[in-house]
């Protein structure tokens, strides 16, 4: 990172103001003015830097200016470089990086929404987080109170990009869809069975949380993260807590790594199990489907024997775990384990002995590994497209480095690759999970709790199950927080599911969306 | 194929048999808080701890208002370890849902002393927590039943907390088929609208155009903290707060998300409601 730094400095001697370590590993890099695009070019191509989120933050009040954040990362480096641009309060406006990097499309445009910072040059810059029918307002600015009551719903003018011509017509699903499943909208265009493309409207399910975090003491805020998306809480729930820690240096101790590593990794298996058992649902394979929801229950049963919960919620919290753990408590990890090893093995054969189901998988839903690379996936769908990323190798924390495992990749990109990701990555948890047990060590499962030093700012990453999950907080005075970021997987991958979807049949729409499993929740917050 | 029947014979019966019998519930789950409401000393750090305002106290003329609502209660526990003089403590009764808002709200007033603690409890009221336990109403719908519901679910803002455990009522182990309820893609062939929220601003619409697509006599379950109440999440700018903002609820189901079981005993107490309404409102 040193050289890298001189390297920035030296090619960009007027444009750095500052530059900072504001947390352990965490880089910051104070820009003059509001265009980091030149930098963020130079870091891309010439260090194969990876740009994992953008947004923003207003301190007009403190400061007369927002500020932009580009997060970086880059092979064989754990630590994390932050470019920080201002941008005047009287002109509210940016470059905009999306026409060459469309994995800040969706991004760049929530700055807009939230900020009123326009996004100049973007290639659509249409709302995308306030749907149409809101008025003109930036919710995430401070002169913008949570508890405003805005003017009554009047419906939807959202227009979709038409479709003509003989035979094609348009299939509007949602935002209500017919399985059990989150709220969104979807647009299709269909020439027959074909799909032509994809429209998707998100946001159903946005309620205001990174501007309810700027409401909330922190030790009450962990329990907002764990409502972010429910199927990964305790995920997004240690992402918010790592980033508290690193914010106030707060040491967590061993065996609470531990705990927190192997609960991670619980709710991989869970979620994976449950996935690989929809997939084969949604081709008509139902007996499979039945075994993992089996296998699943006996996980669940494990989850609240260690936290109370069967969504491990109520359990993080800054500086380590809620509660311990007692012997009993421990010794069921392994005996329940080796239950699900043997289910899981017999599930596998079950989904490999099929050949309508593999026939119905292979080739189905195919997402390219350059479009993939481009568009930012990352998590599951990004490893079953050539996506070479984990969090947990490469920006290893809690307890991963006295782990080993194997990060699973593949090439194809379709439905079966997807899913095979999920199975490769059960049975090394499986491992991992036994290993972590057998060096969970003694001692204090939480930090004592101490006050949260003001204007500190940190991220906290995780691997989820579904992908990598970043929180960025700035700290405030008195426990609060001045802002939460939150980035879940799931919004760089939908994009992905609008190419994966092209010139299948309509009828693959749902093991594809399936294959992809998104958080709406995550991505709308 | 041979070999699936194998696996699925071998496995045999894995269905719970809940109502009728209680389930397998870890030591360590967290159910019901019960609070000892004469031996509360103070119950100043518990609401101070509570993430959602389910612990809130209200204090006038030396008269201290304290009030109870598992309708925004997420089960976190807090309370409890704060509560140094144990007053407060964790039950493993899941069985919570009602069919009045009131009934999950409990309030008590304490004379104030000086220091801020209790004084006196003056006055308690509560309604009935657990209105029926789900055993007994199985057996009451056994009587009436057709053997028929058919639920249509409405995620209007949920985290996908509450989703996760009702699609875990279609799995082998608490299997609602076997009570003849099923979840049907349409509105249109829904007796129960099955709802989880909090409702956002972009789901009013439509919820309220699901609520009119479903034929009478209907009736509407809200889920979770969120759906009874907003939970954790409230009513802000983008959240209108609980499900009965928007449309007219008949049962609650507190959470955070329910379990199977829960959802199960709600489910079966609106079934209830469901039968009485058949009489009422002939379908044709």
């Amino acid at each position: 990172m040193t050289s890298l730094l001189n390297n920035l400095r030296e090619c960009f001697p007027e444009q750095i103001r500052a530059v900072e370590e504001t947390a352990s590993g965490q880089f910051t890099v104070l820009l003059n003015g509001p265009d980091a695009t030149a930098m963020a070019r130079h870091l891309m191509s010439g260090y194969q830097a990876r740009l994992v989120t953008v947004f923003a933050e207003d301190r007009v009040q403190v400061e007369g200016v927002f500020y932009l954040y580009y997060v970086f990362d880059r092979p064989g480096d754990p630590s994390w470089l932050i470019l920080k641009a201002s941008v005047a309060a009287e002109n509210p406006t940016f470059p905009s990086l999306a026409a060459e990097f469309p994995a800040v499309n969706w991004q760049e445009r929530e700055i807009q929404d939230w900020f009123g910072l326009e996004a100049v040059g973007h290639p659509n810059p249409r709302r995308v987080a306030l749907h149409d029918n809101w008025p003109d307002v930036h919710p995430l600015r401070k002169d913008f109170p949570l508890d405003t009551v805005l003017p009554p719903f009047e419906g939807e003018r959202h227009v979709y990009r038409p479709a003509h011509g003989e035979g094609v017509f348009h299939i509007p699903v949602g935002p209500v869809h017919a399985g059990i499943i989150e709220p969104g909208h979807f647009d299709f265009a269909v020439a027959g069975e074909p799909i032509l493309y994809l429209q998707l409207r998100m946001f159903y399910t946005h309620k205001g949380t990174e501007k309810l975090f700027e409401n909330l003491p922190i030790q009450r805020a962990v329990f907002l993260a764990e409502s972010i998306s429910g199927d990964s809480a305790f995920s997004h729930g240690t992402a918010f807590c790592r980033a508290i820690e690193q914010a106030s240096g707060i040491e967590v101790p061993a065996r609470a790594q531990f705990q927190r590593t192997i609960l991670l990794e619980l709710e991989r298996i869970v979620n994976h199990i449950s996935d690989a058992g929809a997939i084969a649902n949604d081709v008509g394979f139902v007996i499979a489907n039945a075994h993992a929801g089996r296998v699943r229950e006996i996980l669940l049963g494990l989850c609240e024997t260690l936290t109370g919960s069967r969504m491990l919620r109520g359990m993080v919290a800054p500086g380590g775990v809620r509660r311990d753990w007692q012997r009993t408590q421990v010794e069921a990890i392994e005996k329940t384990l080796k239950v699900v090893q043997r289910e899981f093995r017999d599930l596998v054969a079950m989904l490999q002995s099929s050949n309508s189901t593999r026939e119905r998988l292979q080739r189905t839903g195919i997402l390219r590994a350059e479009k993939a690379s481009m568009l930012g996936v990352v998590g599951v769908a990004g490893r079953a497209s050539g996506v070479d990323l984990d969090l947990r190798r490469d920006h290893p924390y809690e307890a991963y480095r006295h782990l080993p495992f194997r990060v699973p990749v593949y090439q194809a990109g379709d439905v079966r690759h997807r899913l095979l990701v999920r199975i490769d990555e059960v049975s090394e948890s499986i491992q991992m999970v036994r290993a972590a047990v057998t060096q969970l060590p003694d001692g204090p499962h939480r930090a004592p709790t101490q006050p949260i030093p003001p204007d500190r700012c940190a991220i906290g990453a995780v691997e989820g199950w579904r992908g990598e999950i970043v929180h960025w907080v700035h700290t405030g005075y008195g426990n609060c927080l001045e802002r939460c970021k939150v980035k879940d997987p799931s919004l760089n991958n939908w994009p992905a599911i609008v190419e994966a979807v092209e010139g299948n049949i309509i009828a693959d729409f749902p093991v594809i969306n399936k294959s992809f499993n998104l958080s709406y929740s995550g991505t709308d917050r | 194929m041979f070999k699936i029947l194998q696996k699925s014979i071998s496995i045999g019966t894995v269905t719970a048999e809940y109502p009728r019998v209680a389930p397998h519930l870890a030591e360590q789950f967290r159910g019901r808080l019960e609070f000892d409401f004469a031996a509360w000393s103070d119950a100043r750090p518990a609401a101070d701890v509570c993430p959602t305002g389910a612990i809130a106290i209200h204090d006038c003329d030396g008269v201290r208002q304290v009030t109870v609502d598992y309708g925004r209660c997420i089960f976190c526990g807090e309370c409890e370890q704060a509560s140094a003089d144990g007053a407060v403590r964790m039950t493993k009764q899941f069985e919570l849902a009602v069919t009045d808002r009131r009934d999950l709200v409990i309030t008590a007033e304490y004379a104030l002393q000086a220091d801020g603690h209790h004084g006196e409890l003056l006055s308690f009221s509560s309604g009935p927590i657990a209105e029926e336990p789900g055993k007994r109403i199985e057996a009451a719908i056994h009587k009436l039943l057709g053997r028929s519901l058919a639920i249509r679910q409405v995620d209007a803002g949920s985290c996908n907390g509450c989703e996760q455990e009702i699609v875990a009522l279609n799995n082998p182990v608490h299997d609602i088929e076997r009570f003849g309820i099923r979840f049907v893609a349409s509105p249109r062939h829904a007796d129960m609208l099955l709802v989880t929220g909090p409702v956002t601003r972009n789901m009013e619409l439509a919820l309220r155009k699901t609520w009119a697509a479903t034929p009478d006599p209907k009736v509407v379950v809200a889920v979770g903290a969120c759906g009874i109440s907003g939970g954790i999440f409230g009513t802000n700018y983008a959240s209108l707060g609980g499900v009965d903002a928007v449309i007219p609820v008949d049962v609650y189901i507190p959470g955070c998300p329910p379990r199977p079981e829960a959802l199960l005993h709600g489910i079966l107490l609106a079934l209830g409601l469901v039968r009485q309404r058949m009489g009422t409102h002939p379908r044709g």
